[in-house]
């Protein structure tokens, strides 16, 4: 087999053989993937597991983003979109503005409605269940997905009670799972420079967790192409697969691809493409325990998310139709990408691609494809 | 799926048109970057990808040609037609020189124009050979194979005859444009007034038969099939095996803002090429072009993630630093503020290269000492 002789030159035959049989990648094998420069290769091991999981399938979900609020006090470097409490151009959208934006999208298709915001210290903690519960009243049937971990804190602070009275009164509103943003990178070293005012990386996973144990799926992120080295990127992968083991609430990895422009590290480069490729693939192959990877081309743009579906993703996050944060950062033209050129890009990679809801339960015509009629 | 076309090639065994169509027809892009990178290790198993420092001018947008996929010309007779005059040229080689060096024939001008009427043989020879007396240290990469035919026209010469008193005059080597899809069927629909097929070859063949070196192209993504792209491979490999002339491929696709093909629907599907077709497309081309060094990245047209990613899928060189370019970013490309040679050598270290400084013949030269700036569109 030329492609195993082709690995083998590069040194990588054991963990080859680890991916094939299965086997759980350790740290070290994480570094060696890391210091590898050959990507096709990662990709190549990379598309071992993902093939395994998903087939030729290629998942998408038709979302709404709504973002709350912008005002922040976590002031983290990385961040284009916050503005500082008291600073006037700061917003809050009240729970019916939100349930507006949410009928306004009526008669979109959509299944999902993806809501985060700032960490805004003035608003009580009723604001937080009366948003949920205007949003599942405004559109029932719609999967509300919302708050990362760090709102999460932040929301358990002002209510002063456990998190997992606060899951069960979200719930109760209508929050079926959480987005997996906030989680940066697992490193005191990095967050003590960007963004050192937020929960910690234990936080993060315990109220992950919680939220898993409370009936709460979530994902997960990691936060690249800033000042993390390779050591914390493996820790942060290691940590978030020690936790699924454990609770097996995550449904998918989202690697994020820094963008530096207007952020107070605006003066960095920003990941290139090997690397936003590389972080697809090394992510699929420690996170064994993890069912999708997905690739976000708001960030990664869609030619590297086209490409990455060889690389290990499974799943690309594309019919955003309102997200504020990152248009903070972008030209807004990048950010629009029509259902049919979207779809077109999935087939002419080779794979196939299947509507799903939030919990990846197939949609509309994927589902009738999947039932043979 | 591909094991058998593998195995042809980790055993250095030329691969046929049909293993190309299968290559084609195989997703499995991974695979493709680890064939195609495994050549050009045996080809150049140095970690290094080289680029040069380089100037495009267009010394006239003045064109009766009209092909429908370029945004660039103008007509003879518009108020927005020009040539450039000669002292203005010299003062775009003297920025060029400023940041290139001394070493002869270091710095490479790649100087295009349109099929302007009013421009002989004796305009060409005077302007490549004051450039010849004046800049040693310049490399006349110039012309193509179109405006050579032109000029042969007008001039009422052989090919042959053009091509040896332009050489005379001190064109050096000449670049591969105007070769769109070397299929006459193609080019009847995007550029139907343009050499055929045969007459880009001839230029090319004769070019090398009197000593010069020259490159090869490939635009696709507009009408083409991948059939079609695979025969314009074809000719391009049974040229080099007759004449071994060519030092390097590139290929871009079609970028249709303000083209007229791009504006017409009956012609164009309205889909522009993918960084996903561009990766595949330098594999299979490096895999098929298996006489031809180097190859190009196009980082104009790719923009900087996926002409990186390139460097993973066949391609040994970044291409020139364009301080200036105006055909492709007329057509709508934006990528061209995004470089300088600070981001391509970060780009090439970050991709596992040593980034290195080459010429137009592809030996190395001495890296600049001062670093030029970004890549801009002339005003003039």
């Amino acid at each position: 087999m030329v492609f195993d002789a082709i690995i083998e030159r590069a040194g990588l035959a054991d963990i080859h053989d680890k991916v094939r049989s299965g086997e759980r990648l350790s740290t070290d094998d994480g570094l060696r993937l890391y210091a590898s420069d050959d990507l096709p290769i990662l990709g190549y091991l990379a598309n071992i597991v993902r093939e395994r999981l998903s087939a030729d399938a290629t998942y998408y979900v038709r979302n709404q983003h709504i973002n709350y609020t912008n005002v922040c006090n976590k002031l983290c470097k990385f961040c284009s979109f916050y503005v500082k409490p008291k600073d006037e151009r700061g917003y809050v959208l009240d729970p019916e503005q939100v349930a507006q934006r949410v009928r306004d999208y009526a008669e979109m298709p959509i299944t999902e409605i993806h809501m985060v915001g700032g960490v805004n210290p003035k608003l009580p903690y009723n604001y937080y269940i009366d948003v949920l519960s205007a949003m599942k009243e405004a559109r029932p049937e719609a999967h509300l997905k919302a708050f990362t971990m760090i709102e999460v804190a932040q929301i358990q602070r002002i209510a002063n009670k456990p998190l997992e009275e606060v899951f069960a009164d979200m719930k109760a509103a209508g929050l079926e799972s959480l987005p997996g943003g906030g989680a940066e990178v697992f490193s005191d070293r990095v967050q003590g420079d960007l963004f050192w005012t937020k929960a910690d990386s234990e936080d993060w996973l315990h109220i992950a967790a919680t939220a898993h144990r409370s009936g709460l799926p979530s994902n997960a992120t990691m936060l690249y192409g800033h000042i993390e080295n390779t050591e914390e990127k493996v820790y942060h992968l290691t940590r978030l697969r020690e936790v699924q083991d454990e609770t097996n609430g995550f449904l998918a990895y989202i690697p994020l691809s820094f963008h530096p422009e207007r952020t107070e590290l605006e003066d960095l480069p920003g990941p290139t493409g090997c690397l936003d490729l590389k972080e697809i693939a090394v992510g699929r192959l420690m996170l064994d325990n993890f069912p999708h990877v997905k690739t976000f081309w708001i960030m990664n743009t869609i030619e590297i998310s086209q490409t990455a579906l060889w690389y290990g993703a499974d799943d690309i996050d594309g019919t955003v139709m309102d997200y504020e944060i990152t248009r903070r950062s972008f030209d807004e033209t990048e950010q629009r990408l029509s259902q049919r050129e979207f779809l077109d890009r999935i087939v002419e990679a080779g794979r196939r691609p299947v509507e799903r809801d939030s919990l990846y339960n197939l949609v509309g015509d994927s589902a009738l494809a999947a039932a043979g009629g | 799926m591909i094991e058998d076309i593998a195995e042809k090639v980790y055993a250095g065994e030329r691969i046929g048109v049909d293993d190309a169509r299968r290559l084609y027809a195989h997703p499995n892009l991974a695979e493709l970057g680890m064939l195609a990178h495994w050549v050009r290790l045996q080809r150049h198993p140095e970690p290094i990808v080289t680029y040069n420092i380089g100037r495009n001018i267009n010394y006239t947008n003045v064109c009766w040609v009209k092909c429908d996929f370029c945004a660039f010309y103008r007509k003879p007779g518009s108020d927005e037609g020009y040539v450039l005059p000669n002292e203005q040229i010299f003062a775009k080689i003297d920025e060029l020189v400023a940041f290139g060096g001394e070493e002869p024939k270091s710095c490479e001008i790649l100087m295009q124009g349109g099929l302007n009427p009013k421009l002989r043989l004796d305009y060409y020879e005077d302007l490549l050979s004051s450039i010849r007396e004046r800049y040693p240290q310049v490399q006349a990469h110039c012309l193509s194979a179109t405006e050579i035919i032109y000029i042969a026209h007008l001039s009422k010469l052989s090919l042959e005859e053009t091509i040896r008193r332009l050489h005379e005059a001190g064109l050096d080597s000449i670049p591969g444009a105007g070769a769109e899809i070397l299929v006459d069927a193609v080019r009847d629909i995007i550029g139907f007034r343009k050499d055929r097929t045969q007459e880009w070859l001839d230029v090319h063949r004769i070019a090398h038969a009197l000593g010069m070196r020259t490159t090869a192209t490939m635009m696709y993504g507009h009408v083409e099939t991948i059939d079609q792209r695979i025969e314009h491979l074809q000719l391009l490999r049974d040229l080099q095996d007759e004449k071994g002339g060519f030092t390097a491929f590139i290929t871009w696709n079609f970028q249709p803002d303000h083209t007229d093909l791009g504006a017409d629907g009956k012609r164009w599907n309205g889909a522009k090429a993918t960084g996903f077709d561009h990766l595949r497309t330098v594999a299979i081309a490096r895999l098929f072009l298996d006489n031809i060094d180097h190859f190009q990245a196009s980082w104009v047209t790719q923009g900087p993630k996926i002409a990186q990613v390139s460097l993973r899928y066949g391609i040994d060189d970044f291409g020139s630093t364009m301080l200036e370019e105006n055909v492709v970013s007329a057509a709508g490309t934006s990528h061209l503020g995004e470089m300088t040679l600070d981001t391509m050598e970060r780009l090439i270290r970050d991709a596992g290269f040593e980034p290195k400084r080459r010429d137009t013949r592809y030996r190395r030269v001495g890296a600049p000492t001062i670093h030029p700036p970004q890549s801009e569109v002339a005003l003039s």
